[in-house]
């Protein structure tokens, strides 16, 4: 570790060796702070992305891929069983194994990376953030930079440190738990999604193959409304009765933001990508390629402004401009869906589950089931019609 | 006073990011919260997945 750099990034996800890699690359000295004596562990993630989404962003590489999914199956409160068309090709991941390269084409790309250093705060002069305080192998240094990259994940303080107001409200927090299991049998040829108040209230559950035996079954519920049970409760109920003999190789509790979109991702001196800018998707939890495609932004975005001798607040801006155009319009739909879909019972959802059958399955969309089963609901349509009004611009 | 339970901890993160206070401190192996700053909101409680952390009241040994 060098006491200077251009750019330090905290976290190594996703969002962290991406932004690291292309400051890098364009031309600004890097470091990279992960808190864990490991990158890629442990897996708090069902590892599912989409075929387009990934391949958008990066060359896929075979030994990141577990399984290939054709299709997803949608299961009702009453077991009704809805097959989605064939038309969302996906993956489910090794992100062990995917995060850890991530992190070792940052490397490649001359980004030094430094494993078991915790971030525990800020250098903030005259209102501009100039640093980070770190904790590794028992010393504390002080590290100066000129920009840094919060890719510090949902537990982020980076943000908070410097002002901003991050933390996420009890309604838009997926507390999740999830097993990885062996001595199944599974369809691996479907990723199966569970909506029920019974299952997942205000959330829902996955079984997501990474083979013919294996899967990760995992599910999360919404923070308000979390009564006696937790997370953990409601995923060994559903293993116990669906797969009881499953062996739970790994057993992992995680939260994702699933909240509105975030404008204030930027300070002077900072900017903040990923889930610690709220970036997943709030109505399916998938955040891997929305933290790599705002990561790119990010890391161009600091290089440039570094470039300039301009990290004001100002300049920096520019990087929340770019990811809304590029993500907000998107997102800022997925929440206004998410609102509705909270309101939906479970009788709305076997009535819907039935209506939905009734489409040809090469018309059964993601959007066009949510379009059938909303507008089949009438008491619902102002929120829906609201889903599908445009979206405001950005704030800055 | 909220207590941990330290054995049942995954180190996940979720009850810092609901933490309107910033009161707690999470680093690889270890969690804590700051009693001087934590309200008492409850927020962290309940979503945690795991229930590991609870509210009880301090008792005078
Ligand atoms: C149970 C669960 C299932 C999910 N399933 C999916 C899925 O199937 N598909 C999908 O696309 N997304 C899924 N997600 C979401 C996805 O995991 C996240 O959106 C993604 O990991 C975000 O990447 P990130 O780089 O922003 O954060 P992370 O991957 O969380 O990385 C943040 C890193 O920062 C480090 N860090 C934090 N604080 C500090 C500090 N103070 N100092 C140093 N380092 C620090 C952490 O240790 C961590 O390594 C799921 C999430 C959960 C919890
Ligand atoms: S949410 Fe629960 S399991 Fe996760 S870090 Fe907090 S106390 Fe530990
Ligand atoms: S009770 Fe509220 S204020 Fe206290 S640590 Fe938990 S979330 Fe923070």
């Amino acid at each position: 570790m060098q006491n200077k750099y251009d750019v330090i990034v905290v976290g190594a996800g996703p969002a962290g060796s991406t932004a690291a890699r292309v400051a890098a690359q364009k031309g600004c000295s890097v470091l990279m702070l992960e808190k864990d004596r490991e990158v890629g562990m442990p897996v708090r993630c069902g590892e599912a992305v989409g075929e387009k989404g990934i391949k958008k962003v990066l060359n896929l590489q075979d030994r990141w891929i577990a399984n290939k999914i054709d299709a997803v199956r949608l299961i009702a409160p009453n077991g009704d069983v809805v097959n989605v068309a064939h038309n969302e090709i996906g993956y489910v991941l090794h992100r062990k194994i995917f995060d850890y390269d991530l992190a070792m084409m940052a490397a490649d790309a001359g980004v030094h990376v430094v494993t078991k250093a915790y971030v525990y705060g800020l250098v903030i002069e005259d209102g501009v953030v100039k640093g980070v305080k770190v904790k590794h192998l028992g010393k504390e240094y002080t590290l100066h930079a000129k920009i840094v990259i919060g890719a510090d994940g949902v537990e982020s303080r980076v943000g908070r440190w410097a002002g901003l107001k991050t933390h996420v409200r009890m309604k838009d927090i997926e507390s999740c738990a999830q097993v990885t299991v062996g001595n199944i049998s599974v369809d691996r040829r479907y990723c199966d999604f569970y909506f029920s108040d019974d299952i997942a209230p205000g959330g829902y559950l996955w079984v997501f193959p990474k083979g013919p035996n294996a899967a990760n079954i995992g599910l999360g519920i919404a923070g308000h409304k979390v009564n006696s049970k937790a997370a953990i409760d409601y995923l060994n109920e559903f293993i116990d009765k669906k797969f009881p003999n499953a062996a739970k190789l790994i057993t992992v509790a995680g939260g994702v933001p699933c909240a509105p979109y975030m404008d204030n991702i930027f300070a002077s001196g900072l900017m903040l990508v990923g889930d610690a800018a709220h970036q997943a998707n709030p109505i399916s939890g998938g955040g891997i390629i929305q933290a790599i495609l705002a990561a790119e932004i990010a890391g161009e975005e600091a290089a440039a402004a570094i470039k300039e001798s301009d990290v004001s607040e100002k300049r920096l801006a520019q990087y929340e401009k770019r990811w809304f155009e590029k993500g907000g319009q998107n997102h800022i739909r997925a929440y206004r869906l998410k609102e509705v879909a909270y309101k939906l019972t479970d009788e709305d959802l076997n009535k819907t589950a039935e209506k939905i059958n009734k489409v040809r399955p090469e018309k059964r969309t993601i959007i066009s089931i949510f379009k059938v089963a909303l507008f089949n609901h009438p008491k619902y349509i102002p929120d829906i019609l609201k889903v599908f009004m445009p979206a405001k611009g950005s704030s800055s | 006073m909220i207590q941990i339970d330290k054995y049942k901890c995954d180190f996940c993160g979720t009850c810092v990011s609901v933490c309107p206070h910033d009161a707690i401190e999470l680093s690889e192996t270890t969690l804590e919260i700051d009693p001087v700053t934590c309200t008492e909101c409850m927020n962290c409680v309940k979503a945690c997945p795991l229930h590991v952390l609870s509210e009880e009241p301090v008792h005078a040994e």
